[in-house]
């Protein structure tokens, strides 16, 4: 009989039980209502089966090649407190110029390296580690996490985000307060095993905020999951811009909750790069909750070798006047394997809302594939919603062109590849992080 | 040594069909000289011009082409071009994401790495100043170049953009396919003027054209009209003359006979 390689025929869960939680919650000497957020999380974890491939948002995502044995057990757990020269240079260059308001580096879920200009902390602005801010700031995180944006009812992920979460940011921003200068988190996973970072961003009115997250960790040998949750609160009249920056290993599964929620007039531009990992299946949903509110998603995303991505985005039109606009870029080669899903959708006789959404696909194999699936869902008649997603490969026209000035064909592949990405590198607001997503799409392209 | 152009009895069409577009093209192009090639629409001038330059959407069933001595045919687009091939495109394609600069750049660097794998290219301040002159010399807006290549480019400034690649790439031979169309009067002046202050002995031109009046800028050494495929006629720059006086009438009825429709 042929020896046929199977995945695991029923799903395994990661080896965590509600003792891991007690033991996390007590070495963080947590308040009482978070212990409890994590036990509530908990019961609805257990409550809900592990997703499959029979569930229509998982459809198209098979993560049975995980070894939860590697990837699930708490990487905060283990070792010694890491040093911050594991981390890239370039990981930690400030943003611009010499310049940042902040920076928040966690290597392994451990908070390592911490700094906050008076500047900005004497407007009032507070930037820490979560679990500091549970502390300081508990009324306001007691009010906020996982209360609005993302919730552990989302689903397996997000409840095992709320009974586990390992580690996290807290921006505040209070009304009428600029943060001039951006702020931005690292966060460097050296272990294998699972971290569960989070980020909780509150924007009041009237206020804003530039923040940037990198998640980043270097080659490794086992597997590691990296189980998170985004929540962007953008008040009435408030700007965020947001930039989230994905490169984890090739072992890593990412498995990612995402929720900006925005008020009246308010506006948020929303950046995200999705370069690394074995596979990661993301949930971003952008809810514009107040009239005239604005929001700009942008994502780039390159899979290479065996990879899977797994985007899905949700533009909720929840008041009239509300706008969106949506634009993915991404690129497959080898054998890799893309998913971008979308949908707009309105509450009942939402008015004059204007939702836009496009995801362009370029193929850069035979072997590859890449799925774009539109979707709208309106119930109102003044409106002006379009979506599409579109697929092309590297047009020989444009190739011929290109050599015909004497560029050699590897090097109008790259002109072309970098080019298709441009327009969103460009939305990217410094110039050394530009650079360097620069880089790494070429490295991917010559690999 | 010049680095003629040679090309002998080709045949070619379009990759996959199997009627031939070009029906046996003979012409010969020393660098120094300037020849005009007329005809009608659809009679093959734009597709010659791309089989020569080596877009790979043709196909080559007979004939050779040589250039200063090499087969071509052997040479890829970019090969053709570091030998000093041009070719100024009727339809230049846009190019998403690639700026102005960054492609000639790119292309000048293609080529002084093709002389020395070891050269690390033309330095920034020095590609800068020399794009400057040059669309300086074509009355272009300097902030052309910090523009996708084509993308939004009127005809007009495609056109431009074409001859400040011919003035910074500086080749042997060029061909430029209908450059002069789709230009206004003055736009026509600055780029003939272009090609002409690039005109001297080490610059062979094959100007694809339907017009006279760029003919009365870029004075021609010899004309010639390609019908069905085929050379039918050359001679001197009276023959464009006669051609502006009284269209393809005469040329069809000589040869068609020649050329079956
Ligand atoms: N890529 C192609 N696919 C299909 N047909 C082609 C292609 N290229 C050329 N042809 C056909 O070959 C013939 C010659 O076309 P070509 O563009 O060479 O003409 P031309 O002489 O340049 O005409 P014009 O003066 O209109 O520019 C036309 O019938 C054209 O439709
Ligand atoms: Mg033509």
């Amino acid at each position: 009989m042929a020896r046929v390689r199977r995945r695991q025929a029923t799903l395994a869960a990661p080896p965590v039980s509600e003792e891991d939680l007690r033991q996390l919650s007590a070495r963080n000497n947590e308040p009482a209502w978070l212990l409890n957020h994590r036990l509530e999380s908990w019961e609805i974890y257990e409550s809900l089966p592990m997703p499959t491939l029979q569930d229509e948002e998982w459809r198209r995502t098979d993560y049975r090649h995980i070894r939860w044995e590697e990837a699930g057990p708490l990487a905060t757990q283990n070792g010694a407190r890491p040093a911050i020269d594991v981390i890239p240079k370039e990981n930690l260059a400030p943003l611009i110029g010499e310049e940042q308001g902040g920076l928040l580096v966690f290597v392994d879920g451990e908070l390592i390296r911490y700094e906050f200009g008076d500047a900005l902390a004497q407007q009032g602005i507070y930037f820490a580690e979560l679990q500091q801010a549970s502390q300081e700031r508990s009324e306001l995180v007691q009010r906020y996490f996982m209360q609005k944006a993302v919730l552990p009812t989302d689903g397996k992920f997000a409840a095992l985000h709320g009974a586990l979460w390992t580690h996290g940011v807290f921006l505040y921003v209070p009304p009428h307060v600029v943060a001039e200068l951006p702020l931005h988190v690292v966060n460097y996973v050296t272990k294998p095993g699972a971290t569960l970072g989070h980020v909780l961003v509150i924007v009041e009115e009237n206020a804003q905020a530039t923040l940037l997250v990198d998640y980043a960790s270097p080659p490794g040998e086992k597997q590691a999951a990296y189980i998170g949750a985004t929540e962007l609160i953008v008040g009435d009249a408030a700007n965020l811009r947001y930039v989230a920056l994905q490169d984890w290993n090739r072992q890593t599964f990412e498995f990612s909750h995402q929720r900006a929620r925005v008020g009246r007039e308010g506006q948020l531009d929303w950046i995200v790069g999705t370069m690394g990992t074995q596979l990661t299946k993301a949930h971003l949903e952008l809810e514009l909750d107040g009239r005239g509110a604005n929001g700009r998603m942008s994502g780039f995303f390159f899979a290479d070798d065996d990879q899977h991505f797994d985007l899905d985005t949700q533009q909720n039109h929840n008041a009239p006047l509300t706008s969106t606009d949506l634009l993915f870029k991404g690129a497959a080669k080898d054998v890799a394997r893309t998913v971008w899903q979308g949908m707009i959708k309105s509450l009942p006789n939402m008015q004059k809302i204007d939702g836009y959404q496009v995801c362009r696909n370029l193929l850069l194999s035979k072997d590859a594939r890449m799925d774009g699936i539109p979707g709208l869902e309106i119930e109102a008649d003044d409106v002006a919603c379009s979506h599409a997603a579109t697929f092309g490969t590297l047009e020989e026209e444009l190739m011929f062109y290109l050599m015909s000035r004497g560029i050699t064909r590897p090097q109008a592949q790259l002109m072309l590849i970098d080019g298709f990405f441009d327009e969103l590198l460009q939305r990217v607001p410094f110039a050394r992080v530009r650079d360097r997503l620069q880089e790494a799409i070429e490295a991917k392209i010559l690999s | 040594m010049g680095a003629t152009l040679e090309i002998r009895n080709l045949w070619a069409g379009v990759e996959g069909e199997e009627d031939a577009i070009l029906r046996g093209v003979d012409l010969t192009i020393q660098q120094g000289e300037v020849h005009a090639l007329m005809g009608p629409n659809g009679s093959g001038k734009s597709t010659l011009a791309n089989v020569l330059m080596g877009n790979p959407a043709y196909e080559v069933t007979e004939g050779e082409i040589f250039f200063g001595g090499e087969d071509l045919m052997e040479m890829e687009a970019d090969e053709r071009s570091r030998a000093g091939l041009f070719l100024a495109f009727q339809y230049p394609v846009a190019i998403p994401g690639v700026t102005v600069a960054n492609f000639l750049r790119q292309a000048l660097n293609a080529r002084l790495k093709a002389e020395d794998p070891e050269s690390k290219g033309i330095s920034v301040p020095q590609f800068v100043r020399l794009l400057q002159g040059k669309m300086s010399q074509l009355k272009m807006d300097h902030n052309f170049a910090g523009r996708y290549l084509n993308e939004g480019f009127s005809g007009g400034e495609k056109k431009r953009a074409e001859i400040l690649q011919l003035a910074t790439l500086e080749p042997k031979i060029a061909i430029l396919d209908e450059t002069d169309s789709g230009l206004d009067i003055d736009a026509l002046r600055v780029v003939a003027e272009g090609v002409e202050s690039l005109k001297g002995p080490e610059l062979g031109v094959l100007v694809i054209t339907h017009y006279q009046r760029i003919l009365n800028h870029v004075a021609p050494d010899f004309v010639h009209v390609m019908y069905g495929g085929v050379i039918v006629e050359s001679g001197g720059p009276e023959l464009a003359l006669r051609l502006e006086d009284e269209g393809y009438d005469w040329v069809r009825e000589k040869h068609e006979i020649a050329v079956p429709a």
